[in-house]
């Protein structure tokens, strides 16, 4: 369930905030609510999640209530509202992708990692959950790892495998 | 070999840099825009080419352009949907991965017939890498003098962005897009206004596909009339198809529209048969939303016509016989395939992506995905089969976007061709947790040994 409890104080650094600045230069005068999306993806890209604090300063720095970026927040499925893996394993489980053994996927990853959808490795290294079609069906089963969206297509069990082991030693 | 005019130069190294599209001919037909023709010249010629709009609706290209309100004094808006999450489509991500500047070309021709100055293009955000690609080619365009202020010295103004979604199947509603865009939830707005009148910040806007925006650079090359020759009645041109499933070269191709849908499904320049030599069962023509056809009925209508890949003979027999062609996602479900089961995936699908303004559509999609659960579980009761066909009904044509009918196609269509299946999931509950129901009187007719 998605939930905007997690806290955790947040510090933007003026690298991010001057990214914040050529966002919003997109935008007609005074739509700059518009860049909301764009810079909770600057920050999660930053932070890998986004705290309470980091939407609060989010929306001190667009002059828009604070609630106008929780439920922005909690509406999209990419945005993370709570601590997450390093890397993020998202797997696609829809329908064709199923056809081709997506399922089969996610439980080798599931007993791979030996932690259920949504949790974190005791070492903090991984996460993994089921995500919706990413228009990558014909190279399916298919899986992404953000902050930059990566896509690792055609897997198999061995090439799931290779991936977990280079992003350890990485 | 059929005509390519959007990928005729996809496997050309370097093709997704200006200088080598340049090279290929790229940017001539902004050239001719800007230089030779007029906004409403260019809107005639989209006009004359017979294009329709490539993101699944179908609706002609140049006729939504000509709908446009233009009072004094108020910006324009030209928005690009490459939202693209309609499940089995995947041909907008593969053009702008390969050829960015076909689609940068197409938004400086649509934005210079619709007098739009800034235009932006909305990329799903999962695809951040093809989101830095865009930004490469709209840098390369503008150092060459194709974006900016007094474009090749024709006093046209115009400034593209690239705008990346969250996560949100609905986003690529238009509505849903703009409302999206102007950093909201993806909730779709109702009906009339229309975008053309009220859309991006309250301004006429334009949404249009991808697809739609890149086709109209070959509209302008070789001329609307020479356009509307390729293909079949009102299907002009050529179309992106993204194909997957049970085939042996899944991908994208590009087909001239009417093209026989048995070629397409078995000869080796397109999907090249189905895997291990297995036998069709069904297919999805034209994303997850488009009712779903068995073997027999796709490759022939109910009247025993070859069907074609077109808008018209797709859509043969309505709904009780026919299909879409939508956005292009063609999907093939081999004998093996259990179609309760795919029924259940797109239902939970839908559930999950419904934006829960409208009643039908939250709860409803919501109570097939568990219904369906329990058919497939083998927990399922007969009553169940019309009580999701109930369900649908109520959806269908109930909402304020077109999500709720996405939503409710798939399963009253898989329940009206595969009945005999999902009674068989009730009568053999515990035997359908170990083997799939398999292949039955609508077989392909082609691969079935007599
Ligand atoms: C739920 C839903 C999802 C849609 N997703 C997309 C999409 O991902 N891409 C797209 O181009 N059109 C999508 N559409 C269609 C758009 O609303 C709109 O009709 C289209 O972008 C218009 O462009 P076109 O005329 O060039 O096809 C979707 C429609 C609905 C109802
Ligand atoms: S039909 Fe569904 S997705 Fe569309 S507006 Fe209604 S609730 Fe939202
Ligand atoms: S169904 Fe997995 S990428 Fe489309």
């Amino acid at each position: 369930m998605l939930s905007v409890k997690n806290n955790h104080p947040t510090e933007f650094q003026d690298e991010l905030i001057a990214q914040f600045d050529e966002i919003v230069k997109r935008y007609p005068e005074g739509r700059q609510k518009s860049a909301l999306l764009p810079i909770l993806h600057a920050v999660q890209a930053a932070f890998g999640w986004l705290s309470v604090d980091a939407m609060d300063k989010v929306a001190a720095y667009l002059e828009i209530e604070p609630i106008e970026v929780y439920e922005v927040a909690t509406f999209y499925t990419m945005f993370f509202l709570q601590p997450q893996g390093k890397y993020v394993l998202e797997v696609c489980r829809t329908g064709p992708c199923c056809l081709v053994g997506a399922e089969r996927i996610m439980k080798h990853i599931e007993h791979r990692l030996g932690v259920k959808e949504n949790e974190v490795t005791p070492d903090g290294l991984f996460s993994w959950r089921g995500i919706e079609c990413i228009a990558a069906c014909g190279m399916g089963p298919v899986l992404q790892i953000g902050p930059t969206y990566t896509y690792y297509e055609n897997l198999t069990e061995e090439s799931v495998d290779q991936l977990i082991e280079e992003l350890k030693s990485k | 070999m059929a005509r390519k005019l959007l990928l005729e130069h996809v496997h050309i190294p370097g093709i997704n840099t200006f200088e080598v599209y340049r090279q290929k001919g790229g940017y001539r037909a902004a050239e001719k825009a800007l230089r030779t023709l007029s906004p409403e010249d260019v809107v005639e010629e989209v006009k004359k080419s017979g294009l329709r709009g490539r993101g699944g609706a179908g609706f002609p290209t140049g006729m939504k352009w000509s709908f446009l309100a233009k009072p004094e004094g108020v910006p324009r808006y030209l928005v690009c949907n490459a939202d693209e999450s309609e499940p089995g489509t995947f041909k907008d991500r593969y053009l702008m991965t390969h050829i960015p500047h076909a689609l940068i070309e197409g938004m400086i021709v649509a934005s210079y017939a619709l007098g739009a100055n800034t235009s932006y293009i909305y990329v799903r955000g999962e695809m951040m890498p093809q989101i830095r690609i865009l930004e490469r080619a709209i840098e390369e365009a503008k150092a060459a003098g194709f974006l900016g202020t007094n474009i090749l010295g024709s006093g046209y103004n115009l400034e593209l962005y690239v705008q990346p979604g969250g996560g949100a199947y609905i986003c690529g509603e238009e509505t849903a897009l703009l409302e999206s865009l102007e950093g909201k939830r993806g909730n779709p707005r109702i009906k009339p206004p229309f975008p053309a009148v009220a859309g991006l910040y309250n301004c006429p806007t334009v949404v249009n596909n991808v697809e739609s925006i890149a086709a109209t650079v070959p509209v302008l090359n070789i001329g609307g009339e020479e356009y509307a020759k390729i293909g079949i009645e009102r299907s002009t041109g050529t179309k992106l198809i993204s194909a997957s499933g049970n085939i042996n070269k899944p991908g994208v191709y590009e087909i001239e529209l009417g093209l026989p849908v048995e070629e397409f499904i078995y000869s080796d320049e397109y999907c090249g048969g189905i895997t291990k030599g297995k036998r069709l069962k069904a297919v999805v023509a034209g994303g997850s939303s488009v009712p779903i056809l068995p073997a027999n009925l796709i490759l022939k209508t109910a009247k025993g016509d070859n069907r074609l890949m077109t808008y018209e003979s797709l859509a043969d027999g309505g709904f009780a016989s026919g299909t879409m062609l939508g956005s292009g996602g063609f999907i093939v479900f081999d004998e093996d395939q259990c179609i309760v089961r795919n029924t259940w995936n797109f239902a939970r699908f839908y559930h999950h992506e419904s934006c829960g303004q409208c009643s039908p559509c939250r709860e409803g999609t919501g109570w097939m995905e568990k219904v369906l659960h329990r058919l497939e579980h083998g927990h399922g009761k007969m009553s169940d089969i019309d009580l999701l066909v109930d369900v649908s009904k109520k959806i269908e044509g109930n909402t304020i976007c077109p999500l709720g009918d996405a939503a409710a196609w798939p399963v009253a269509s898989a329940i009206r061709h595969f009945r005999d299946e999902f009674e068989w999931h009730v009568t053999h509950g515990e035997e359908a947790q170990i083997r799939n129901f398999g292949l039955a009187h609508y077989a392909d007719p082609l691969t079935v040994e007599s």
